[in-house]
């Protein structure tokens, strides 16, 4: 970004943070119900500080970086996001290019999954921890649910949109079976692959939060369900702003994968 | 010579609920090995329908379609099919399209490659070969679906009105370099158009096809020296007989699109 934009682009939240300042020094709000700005980014800076001082002894100068609470808190989430993701990618993929390509596999399973569709993987919540307890498991099979929909349902539509010639031509060309799904129905579904794997990640992302403020004690949902316990209002913002910069930064690498793989892709060009 | 393409009391018929659509009926049809025919008419005769069955992408309602002595069943490299959309798979590079053929044979990557960068080069497009095809324009498109066909070395080439897109200048000059290619290569060349100058300037042969139901017209050998000039007498008499076929073809089409409006 150049700085003309970037300035532009500062300039309401730092006018809103201002006016936030104002207000909490004004004695407007209790700090209860609203700390300060300049409360929230100490508590932030408490909470991702290593609690510490560095003892070579003790670990490494990146482990001792990286020891803070909220440090920790993100790398759990993060990794629950993942893996969930990564599993839930994993089976809609395959599955969504057969139900694409195939009339009998769409007609067999799509009324199964336009029944469980509807059904918000909140709701599974409390199957979950029925099926598979409290901590991860339970945790990361929502986000497989999360994940699964979105991507699933747009690679069916990826493949089904795909324009018939392209078949015809690889056909022609003397491509078989295992080539045309390859080498042409995945790469050909990639725009609306992405565009469900962004949104699986979205939800994955929404679904994260609530799972560990139900079945998981750790990771930043957790910990700011724990915080209001102790009425600490600044550090349940700071964790607000915190999951949102996280969503932000997965957003942006999404976008930029996006990019790369659909490098060839006509839209892009504007 | 001999008969490459043979097609035999070829009819075909789509129904939908409430109507039946003649697109061919009773079409013969022999190409000789080396021969280079055009199928000429209005849209909706059925050109483009008897195209696809050659190609093997439909199954005819009757009749049959024999390729060097062996029955069409399905589609196949040795029937390379040029589309007018061009048809390039957007995802891959220049370079692996035209070598897409080949690595489906089971050539190997560096062969392939090297292949490919042969064809482009004879093309023009040697400074291409790692663009995507959204980069080109179209005539630079439809070299390269050209030199993808080419690729798989296809006896026959069956051509579905593959310059219909272009502007004229373009048109003309991939018309020469198809020439050109149809000399040196001698294959077997099967190309609808709906242009009449265009099929007298290409073809051995110019099969003009009736409007719904599709069946041949005329059947007609243009024996002029190439190149042709198309303001020259001898062109433009055959021109002349021509349109008076097509255009006949094209009021009947557009008859047919009247009354069928009317009745909606």
């Amino acid at each position: 970004m150049r700085a003309r934009p970037l300035l532009t682009g500062l300039l309401v939240p730092v006018l809103l943070v201002a006016a936030w300042q104002a207000a909490a020094s004004a004695g407007l709000a209790s700090p209860q119900a609203l700390p300060s700005p300049l409360d929230v980014l100490l508590r932030w800076w408490e909470y991702l500080a290593p609690p510490e001082a560095f003892d070579p002894a003790q670990s490494s100068r990146l482990g001792w970086i990286l020891s803070g609470e909220l440090v920790g808190d993100a790398l759990a989430s993060l990794y629950r996001v993942l893996l969930g993701f990564a599993i839930g990618t994993g089976l809609a993929l395959p599955l969504g290019l057969l139900m694409g390509a195939s009339d009998r596999a769409h007609r067999l399973l799509n009324p199964l999954f336009q029944v469980l569709r509807p059904i918000p993987p909140i709701a599974y919540i409390p199957l979950a921890i029925l099926w598979f307890g409290l901590g991860n498991p339970p945790a990361v099979f929502l986000i497989v649910i999360g994940a699964f929909f979105p991507v699933l349902i747009n690679t069916i539509t990826g493949v089904r949109h795909l324009d018939a010639v392209y078949l015809r031509a690889a056909r022609n060309l003397g491509a078989g079976r295992v080539t045309i799904f390859t080498r042409v129905m995945l790469p050909g579904a990639t725009p609306y692959i992405l565009a469900g794997a962004r949104i699986g990640i979205g939800t994955a992302f929404i679904v994260v939060i609530v799972s560990e403020m139900i079945a998981v004690n750790g990771g930043l949902g957790y910990r700011i369900l724990e915080a209001r316990e102790y009425t600490w209002t600044d550090k349940v913002i700071a964790g607000m702003f915190t999951i949102g910069l996280i969503g932000l930064a997965i957003d942006t690498v999404m976008s930029r994968i996006s990019r790369y793989l659909l490098r060839w892709h006509q839209e892009l060009e504007r | 010579m001999t008969a490459h393409i043979v097609v035999e009391r070829v009819g075909q018929e789509f129904r939908s609920p409430g109507r039946t659509v003649v697109a061919l009926r009773d079409i013969d049809l022999t190409v000789e090995r080396g021969e280079l025919v055009c199928l000429l008419g209005p849209s909706g005769c059925g050109k483009s329908t008897l195209l696809n069955a050659i190609a093997g992408f439909l199954h005819p309602t009757s009749g049959r379609i024999l390729v060097d002595d062996a029955p069409v069943v399905g589609p196949g490299p040795d029937r390379g099919m040029v589309f007018q959309e061009y048809a390039l798979f957007p995802w891959m590079t220049v370079a692996d399209n035209v070598a897409f053929g080949l690595r489906v044979k089971g050539v190997g990557r560096a062969a392939a490659r090297q292949r490919a960068a042969e064809l482009l080069g004879r093309l023009g497009l040697a400074d291409f070969g790692d663009r995507y095809p959204k980069d080109l324009s179209g005539g630079m498109r439809q070299r390269v679906a050209i030199a993808r066909v080419l690729a798989i070395d296809s006896p026959v080439l069956l051509m579905d009105e593959p310059f219909g897109a272009l502007d004229a200048l373009t048109r003309a000059s991939l018309q020469d370099l198809l020439l050109g290619l149809w000399a040196e290569l001698e294959r077997t060349i099967l190309f609808v158009t709906h242009s009449i100058d265009e099929s007298i300037y290409l073809a051995d042969r110019v099969v003009v096809m009736t409007y719904r139901p599709g069946t041949i017209r005329r059947d007609l050998r243009v024996d002029l020296p190439r190149p042709r000039d198309p303001s020259s007498a001898p062109f433009n008499e055959i021109k002349r007989e021509l349109a008076e076929l097509v255009m006949n073809e094209q009021h009947r089409q557009e008859a047919a699109e009247r009354g069928g409006a009317a009745r909606d």
